[in-house]
C-alpha cells in the first residue's frame, strides 16, 4: 500500500453513491434505506435482547421472556450480583494483562524481524523467510497437543506466560511490516548511517516514527485477536484464578444454571470493554482491520 | 545514482559478517519464539503421530502408521471431516455474498452511514463465548426470542440446537452474524478505492446503476473477492469455538468439527498420538485446499 493509499484509508475516501444532481429522495434510494435499516436492526437484535434480559429479575427472565415491561420492572440487580461475585473483574484483568503483553511482544518482534527482512542482507535470511511464509498456512489449532505437552515440560501450564508466549509472535504480521518498510525510501536511513548512527538507532528514530499508522493497525488487530482468543487459553489454564474472560465465562456458564439475567449480564459485561473502545476509536480500528486484513496492501 | 549503488555494494561485501550478526540480532526475538512455539511443536506433533503417546506419557513407543490407518477407517473422523467441509460450504457462500451486498448498500451514501457500519461490524469484536451466550439464549426452545416470535405467528417451537436437521444451520447463522463484519469492512474499503472517474465515464456512456455494478464494481473487486474467499475458506475449515460451545458437536455428532475431534481425542480421550495423526491428516487437506485455490487464482489472473 502506498502511503497515499494508506492516508486515504476508509473514512477519508470519497463518499461515493449520490452525485450532486441526483434526487436524494428517489424511490430506489428509499427502498435501499429501508432494506438497510431492516438488516441493521436484525444485526442489533441479539444485543438488544440480551441487554433487555440482563435488566430483568431472574423470575421475569425465566417466565415472560418476550415482555419489554416485566412485572418486577427493569434494573441492574443482575449486574450487581455478577460483579459482587468477583470472577468477572478478575478474569477481565487476566485478559487485559495477557492481551497487552501479547500485543506488545508481537508488535516488537514483528517490527524487528520485518526490518531485518526488509533492509539487512544476512546469512540465512532466505530460508527463514521461506519458513515464515510456509508457517502462515499452519493453523495453530492443529498444534494444541504437542504444544500442551511442551508447556507441561516447561512448567508453563496454568501460568500467564503459558498463555502469552505461544501467541506472542505472528508470521503474517512480519510480512505486513516488511512490505511497509520496503516502501520507506532507504535514502532517509542512509543519511543517518553516514552520520554514524547504528541500525538499532536508525530503526528506532527514523523507521518506527514513519511506521506509526501500520504499527497501530497491527497492534489493534493483534489485541482484538488476543482478547477474544478462546482455544489456547482454554487448554493451558485449569486454574479459575488465571482464566481469561472468554475461558472463565465458558467454564462457569453451567454454574449460572437457570439464572438467565445474570448469564446475560456477564455476557454484556464481557462484551463491554471492546465495544466501548471501539466507539471511541472507530475510525482507527476500522482502518487498522482493513489494512491488516488486506495484508498491508 | 550508479555510484551510490556501487558504493553500497562494496559496503555490503565488507560488512557481510557484521550484517549477518545485525540481521540475526533483529530477527532473533521473533525467530526464537517462532522456533520454540511453532517449528518445534510442528515437528514434535509429527513424531507423536507415529506413537501411542497418552497424556500421562505412557505408551510412547513407535507404532509406525497405525494411528493413520486407524484414523482413515474411523467413522467419527470421517463424519467430523464431512461436517467441517459442509460447514465450510454453508458458511463461506453467505459470508462472501452477503458481505458484498451489505458493503454495496452502505456504500450508496445513504444517511446514517456510521450506524450501518457499526451494526454490521460490532459482533466481530465479541469473543466467541459472548457470541454463544447471546445465541444460546436466542435459540432457547422455550424462552428464546426466535421461538417466541415464531409462536406469535403460529409456527414452532423449533429445537434449533437439538434437532440434527437444524443444528448446523443454526451454527451457520450464528457464525454469519458474528464474522460478517470483517469481510464487510474489506469490501467497503475496496469499494472506496474504485476511482470515481470510472463511474462518471460509465454514466456519460449511459450505463445505469445496475449496469455499472456488473461492468465496473464487481470486476474491480475481483482481487478483494479472491482474498476474502481464500481467508474465509481457511477460517471456516478451522471452526471450533462456536460449535463446541453451542452444541458441543451434537446432537449425535451432527455438528462436530474436525478441530473438535482433534481436541477430544487429545484432551478427553487422552490419546495424544492419535490426535496428532488426525491433525496431520487435516493439515494435508488444508495444504491441498490452499494449493487448489492458488492454482485457481493464478489461472484466472493469467487469463
Amino acid at each position: 500500500m502506498t502511503s497515499y493509499a494508506l492516508s486515504r484509508g476508509i473514512k477519508q475516501g470519497h463518499k461515493p453513491g449520490r452525485k450532486p444532481g441526483e434526487n436524494p429522495w428517489s424511490i430506489s434510494r428509499m427502498v435501499a434505506l429501508l432494506v438497510l435499516a431492516f438488516l441493521a436492526a436484525t444485526w442489533l437484535v441479539p444485543f438488544a435482547w440480551s441487554v433487555l434480559t440482563s435488566l430483568k429479575s431472574e423470575a421475569d427472565a425465566g417466565a415472560s421472556s418476550l415482555s419489554v415491561n416485566p412485572p418486577d420492572g427493569l434494573g441492574f440487580d443482575a449486574y450487581r450480583k455478577v460483579l459482587a461475585a468477583g470472577d468477572i473483574p478478575a478474569w477481565a484483568w487476566n485478559s487485559l494483562l495477557t492481551s497487552v503483553a501479547i500485543t506488545l511482544l508481537t508488535v516488537a518482534t514483528s517490527a524487528l524481524a520485518g526490518y531485518a527482512f526488509s533492509r539487512i542482507s544476512f546469512r540465512g535470511r532466505r530460508w527463514l523467510y521461506v519458513a515464515i511464509i510456509a508457517a502462515i498456512i499452519i493453523p495453530p489449532q492443529l498444534l494444541i497437543v504437542p504444544l500442551f505437552r511442551q508447556m507441561l515440560s516447561f512448567n508453563l501450564v496454568d501460568t500467564y506466560w503459558g498463555i502469552i508466549l505461544p501467541q506472542a509472535f505472528a508470521p503474517a504480521m512480519v510480512l505486513i511490516l516488511k512490505r511497509f518498510f520496503d516502501q520507506i525510501p532507504v535514502e532517509l536511513e542512509d543519511a543517518a548511517r553516514v552520520d554514524g548512527a547504528n541500525r538499532l538507532r536508525v530503526f528506532w528514530s527514523i523507521v518506527l516514527p514513519l511506521s506509526r499508522p501500520i504499527l497501530a493497525a497491527v497492534a489493534i488487530f493483534v489485541f482484538i485477536g488476543a482478547w477474544n482468543n478462546f482455544l489456547w487459553p482454554f487448554i493451558v489454564t485449569t486454574d479459575a484464578d488465571l482464566m481469561t474472560l472468554p475461558v472463565g465465562l465458558q467454564t462457569v456458564k453451567s454454574a449460572y444454571g437457570l439464572q438467565y439475567a445474570q448469564n446475560m449480564a456477564s455476557a454484556i459485561l464481557a462484551a463491554l470493554p471492546l465495544v466501548v473502545v471501539f466507539l471511541f476509536f472507530q475510525r482507527q480500528i476500522i482502518k487498522g482491520i482493513a489494512t491488516t486484513g488486506f495484508g498491508g496492501q | 545514482m550508479k555510484g551510490a549503488v556501487a558504493v553500497k555494494g562494496v559496503q555490503k561485501l565488507s560488512n557481510r559478517r557484521g550484517e549477518t550478526f545485525t540481521g540475526w540480532a533483529f530477527a532473533a526475538p521473533f525467530a526464537v519464539l517462532f522456533v520454540l512455539f511453532l517449528v518445534v511443536p510442528a515437528i514434535y506433533g509429527l513424531y507423536l503421530s507415529f506413537t501411542g503417546e497418552t497424556l500421562t506419557g505412557s505408551g510412547g513407543e513407535l507404532l509406525g502408521f497405525a494411528n493413520y490407518t486407524e484414523a482413515l477407517t474411523d467413522p467419527d473422523m470421517w463424519r467430523s471431516l464431512g461436517n467441517t467441509l459442509w460447514f465450510t460450504v454453508l458458511s463461506t457462500v453467505p459470508l462472501v455474498v452477503l458481505s458484498l451486498a451489505f458493503a454495496l448498500l452502505v456504500n450508496l451514501g445513504l444517511p446514517g452511514r456510521w450506524l450501518w457500519r457499526l451494526s454490521f461490524f460490532l459482533p466481530y469484536l465479541l469473543a466467541s463465548t459472548v457470541v454463544v451466550m447471546f445465541w444460546s439464549w436466542m435459540y432457547n426452545p422455550k424462552l428464546g426470542l426466535i421461538n417466541g416470535v415464531l409462536a406469535e405467528v403460529g409456527i414452532g417451537p423449533v429445537a434449533w440446537l437439538q434437532d440434527p436437521k437444524v443444528a448446523m444451520i443454526s451454527v451457520v447463522v450464528t457464525t454469519l452474524w458474528w464474522t460478517i463484519g470483517f469481510n464487510f469492512l474489506l469490501y467497503l474499503a475496496a469499494l472506496q478505492n474504485i476511482p470515481e472517474q470510472q463511474f462518471e465515464a460509465a454514466a456519460i456512456d449511459g450505463a445505469g446503476k445496475w449496469r455499472q455494478l456488473f461492468s465496473i464494481v464487481i470486476p474491480q473487486l475481483a482481487p478483494t473477492t479472491t482474498l476474502i474467499l481464500t481467508l474465509q475458506v481457511l477460517a471456516s475449515l478451522k471452526v471450533f469455538d462456536q460449535i463446541y460451545m453451542l452444541t458441543n458437536g451434537g446432537p449425535a455428532g451432527s455438528t462436530r468439527s474436525i478441530v473438535q475431534y482433534i481436541y477430544e481425542s487429545g484432551f478427553t480421550g487422552y490419546r495424544f498420538g492419535y490426535s496428532s495423526a488426525i491433525s496431520y491428516l487435516f493439515f494435508a487437506i488444508i495444504v491441498l485446499v490452499s494449493l487448489a485455490q492458488y492454482k485457481l487464482i493464478n489461472r484466472r489472473s493469467a487469463a
